[in-house]
Parts: C-alpha cells; structure tokens; sequence
C-alpha cells in the first residue's frame, strides 16, 4: 500500500549476496588462491594474514580455500534439500487438501504428530543411526522440513478448490489429476516460492548444526558446519578457524530471510499496488 | 470441560502416531540396536545372539512395539546401553539443570520480546532497527552464537564462566547466575526476535481496532489504550505463540547445553547419540513430544478457556 512495488534496498542487496555467493561456489576451484588439499607447513595454525586472508588450520590449509570449497556444499544441500521439502509438502498438501475426508485427516494427523517432535534431535538421531553419504543426507534434512508447506499448501488448495473456474473445469469432463495438475497447482505456485526461500535458510541451518555435531557432512568434505565442528576444540587458541564459517552460515541464513521475508509480504498483499 | 475433553481426543492419537514413528526410527538401523556391537571384534556372534534374545529383539516388530510401548507408559523405559542403569532415572537427574536453563531462558525471552514488540508496534524508527535485529536473530546459528560469545566474553574478557552450571565446589548464588548468563541469552536470541516481531503484528492489529479509536474519543490517554487495552488483546496469541514454540525450545537446549556443558537432559541426549545409547534416544524423543504436545493442548484449552469468542464456534 504504502511502498511502491518496487523492492527494498535490504531485499536487493540480500539478492545480490546470494547471488554472489552462488557464483563464488560455482567457480570456487579456479578463483580460489590455494588448491583444497594444499599444505603449507611453515603456516600451521597462522592467523588471517596477506598471504592466508582466512589463516590457515592445523595442517596449514588455507582456510578461505576451504571456505569456498565448503560452500559449494553447504549451498547445494541447503537448495536440493529445500526442494526436497517443498516437493513433499506440495504433494501432501494438495493430496490433503484436495482429497478432503479421511486422506486430509490421516495425512494432517502425520503433520501434526511430525511437527511434535523436535526437529534437530529427530534428524540427529537418523543421521546418527545411517551415516548418510551428502545424497541421503540431503533427503533426511529434506524429509524433515515439509510440514510447514503441506499445511500452506493444503489450506490454499481448498480454498482455490472453491472457485467456479475448478467448477467448470470439472463440469467439462476434466479428470481430478488434470484439475489438479493445470488449474490448482498453478495457484499455489507463489506460495511454494516463499516456502522455499525459507526452507533453504532452514535447511543450511539444519546440516550445519547436523555437521556440529559430527553426524553430517563427513571429512575430508568441507561444509561450514564441519569446519565449526573441527574448529570448536581450539576456538580459544584460534578463533579464525570457526569465526569465518560461521559468519558465512549467518550471512547467507539472514539473506534467504531476508527474501523470504519480503516474498511472504508481498504474497499476503502487503505491496500490492491497488 | 467438553472441549477439553475433545482436544484430548486429538493429543492421545498423536502421541500415538509420534510413538510409532519413533520406534520406526530407531529399528531403521541397518542391523537393528545392536548394530555398534557387530563391528566390534571382542563381541562375539553367540553373544549379540543372546542380547537379541535377551532384549527381545529376536520378536516380531508389531510384538517388539506392543512391548515397548506398554512399559513406557507403565514409566519402565529400559536401561541406558551405556552404564546399564535405569534410563527413567537417569533422565530424572538430569532434569533440573535443563528446566532451570529453559525456565529463566522461557522468561527473559518474553521479556525482552514483550518490550520490543510493543516499542515496535508504536515507533516507527523502533520498529525499523527492532526488524533488522530480529532477522539476524533468526539467522544465526545457535551453536555459533555460543561459540562467539564464549570467546568474547570468557575468553578475551574474563567476565563470565565459559561452561558448566557452576564453579567447582558449588559456588554461591552469584556464581550459579554467572553460568547461567551466556547459556540463557544464546537460548533466548531467536525466541525473542520472533516473538517480538509476533506481538509487534498482534498490537498493530489491536491498536487499529474500533475499541482502541472509542477509548481515544473517550479521552483514554495514550499508555493507557497501549497497556490496558491494546496489549489485554493481544496477549493472548502471544501467550499461544510462545507455548507453540517449546518443539524449537527443545532443539534450541540440545545444542545450547552441548555447547556450554550444560549438566541437563540436552547434553544427556548428545552423550546418549555419540554412544548409540538407543533406550535413552527414544526416552528422549518421547518426552520431548510430549512435552511439545501438551504445550499445545494447554495452549488451546486455556485459549478456550480465557477467550469467549472462540467459544461460538464451538
């Protein structure tokens, strides 16, 4: 109402540092200034220097080699595994909510009763109990995340559900897959955008504090989250090794919430021009 | 009364959903409970064979989760794989440290946010800086959070103790509330920048309301519509909120008390995970979502109870 539709100076930077970040991990092994595995043993434990901007850890790896490295990971499975999560609650949701009676009341009582138990000793524990590999991890921290958008996902489906033009679609003889797939779920799509752009956050948040605690990414693969894990035993000695890290879980966590944040407003019509 | 009873009806089958998915959880070990031991070559086959038998892992899953089941409920939660005592027991022990963090965590949480939100309802510049806040405060990883804190402000300064619930040989008051500092605000960071934003909506909400506009008419000051009848509206959702959020609460402590040395069921839960100790996993699970879901049930009934408008649709 009152601001233009244009976005915000805070969304367009948060955009912008993603953006940036994607790049970066994208292209992480030719801009990096040291080779993953390098070791220099003249700087074991150096703290951030010209040479080593990040310091090095106790083989004397350069640190922000492993930065960037280590985000190439955390940033796919915070996406693949957001997509994991919208995919599954989309697809209950719109079960759920186009099904109605006994479906909607069965797969709602599984939300609700996933929703109880606390996320991350929950995902502890299965990654504790299966060691995954990065491919099934991401489909544990996935598989832990879709209840928020099966519920968004699902009152929305029933309220579009309600329109004539799923009415008529169905009066011309259209199937309930084809109602679904070409009338409802184009409806939905803005609603899954936002959830989304929260579940990436939440799902970079989920496989570090998983790493943290040494039951995800495993070494020699470096996430943000691992790096915290190794560096936590001499955080006093040398700090450089989990401040950095965690300062990059932090920035790129506020961004996706940053957008999220705005995306939700715009969806409940808060922007919207009149 | 009846709607007790019927939101009842509700919390009971959940319980029971939540249980089974526990127990699956647990049997999804390739190998079963036992599986630390068949890698171990000082066990031999014929003894994992025996505790198989002996702990009934030999039965069918249905029997095994019938069995289960029953004896928790009857409080026989088994023992602990690592010191073989009771895990009822040893969760007992391990409950008021973590009551005492989440506690004084709950309560400056809903201060704080309490504050916030209602600076942020009326001032916009309020309102700008309390939003930027409460994003970071969302955004930052809990475990790192502590780390940090712990370096500043153990470690660099000296100002407060880096871990434990208090100094060797107890210490007075003072140094127990020294402890309890870092712990409590890590804990309490990400509650108080959602709930603040929560109640900065709800008290907007109210503050717009046709009551709010009749007490100004009638001359009601400012602070008066803030506190007496804006903020009675709005309590009540807050109140739902914050009782909403104990699953959050509970991972929030896991970590929280792993990384201060917390002596509370959050770090008996990391001990529990880094020795595969699977009778106090699930013990601990089920407790947890419980305790979620009964947050819950309290939440709606007192919200029924207090709040005649929800009591129409009834």
């Amino acid at each position: 109402m009152r601001r233009a539709v244009r976005p915000s100076r805070a969304v367009a930077i948060a955009v912008g540092v993603l953006v940036l970040l994607l790049i970066v991990a994208a292209v992480a092994p030719s801009i990096a200034p040291f080779a993953f595995d390098a070791l220099d043993l003249a700087n074991r434990r150096g703290p951030p220097s010209s040479l080593h901007w990040f310091g090095t850890d106790e083989l004397g790896r350069d640190l922000l080699t492993r930065v960037l490295f280590g985000a190439r990971v955390s940033l796919a499975v915070g996406l693949v595994s957001a997509a994991v999560s919208v995919a599954i609650g989309m697809t209950i949701g719109a079960t759920a909510g186009w099904s109605g009676r006994w479906v909607d009341a069965v797969l709602m009582r599984i939300t609700d009763a996933m929703l109880s138990i606390p996320r991350l000793p929950l995902l502890m524990i299965a990654a504790a109990i299966l060691t995954p590999a990065v491919p099934l991890l991401i489909v544990l921290v996935g598989a832990a995340g879709w209840m928020e958008t099966a519920r968004v996902v699902r009152a929305e489906v029933q309220s579009i559900k309600a329109n004539d033009f799923v009415t008529a679609a169905r009066a011309v003889g259209a199937t309930s897959s084809r109602v679904v797939l070409r009338h409802v779920l184009p409806g939905v799509l803005p609603t899954a955008a936002v959830a989304t752009t929260l579940a990436v956050g939440r799902a970079i948040l989920l496989e570090s504090a998983l790493s943290f605690f040494g039951v995800g990414v495993q070494p020699p693969t470096a996430s943000w989250g691992n790096m915290l894990y190794q560096a936590q035993t001499t955080m006093s000695s040398e700090p450089w090794l989990g401040i950095f890290p965690g300062a990059f879980i932090f920035i790129t966590v506020m961004c996706c919430n940053v957008v999220g944040t705005a995306l939700t407003d715009r969806a409940a019509g808060v922007d919207r021009p009149a | 009364m009846r709607f007790a009873a019927r939101r009842l009806a509700q919390a009971i089958p959940l319980l029971f959903i939540v249980s089974v998915l526990v127990f699956a959880l647990i049997h999804a070990a390739p190998g079963g409970p036992l599986s630390l031991y068949l890698d171990n070559p000082n066990v031999r086959p014929e003894d994992i064979a025996r505790l198989r038998r002996a702990m009934g892992l030999d039965q069918p899953l249905g029997v095994q989760y019938v069995a289960w089941l029953g004896a928790f409920v009857r409080g026989d939660w088994g023992y602990s794989y690592a010191d073989g005592r009771p895990v009822l027991a040893r969760m007992l022990e391990r409950l008021p440290p973590t009551l005492e963090l989440v506690g004084v965590a709950t309560l400056v949480a809903v201060g704080v946010s309490m504050v916030v939100g209602i600076a942020a309802a009326l001032r916009r510049g309020a309102d700008r800086a309390a939003s930027v806040v409460a994003v970071a405060g969302l955004s930052i990883p809990v475990f790192w959070l502590g780390l940090v804190l712990q370096l500043l402000f153990s470690n660099a300064l000296g100002w407060l103790p880096s871990s434990g619930r208090a100094s060797f040989g107890g210490g007075g008051i003072a140094d127990r509330l020294a402890h309890l500092v870092l712990p409590v605000t890590v804990l309490a960071v990400a509650h108080a920048a959602g709930w603040s934003r929560y109640l900065r909506g709800s008290m907007r909400l109210a503050l717009a309301q046709p009551f709010a506009n009749a007490a100004r008419a009638r001359g009601v000051t400012e602070g008066r519509i803030v506190l007496r009848h804006a903020l009675r509206h709005a309590l009540l959702p807050f109140a739902t909120v914050v009782l909403l959020d104990a699953s959050i609460m509970a991972s929030g402590a896991v970590v929280t008390e792993s990384v201060f040395a917390w002596p509370g069921i959050g770090s008996l839960f990391t001990e529990a995970l880094a020795k595969r100790d699977y009778t106090v996993l699930m013990a601990f699970l089920m407790c947890a979502s419980i305790a979620v879901v009964t947050l819950s049930f309290l939440a709606d009934v007192a919200v029924h109870a207090l709040d005649p408008r929800t009591r129409d649709q009834a």
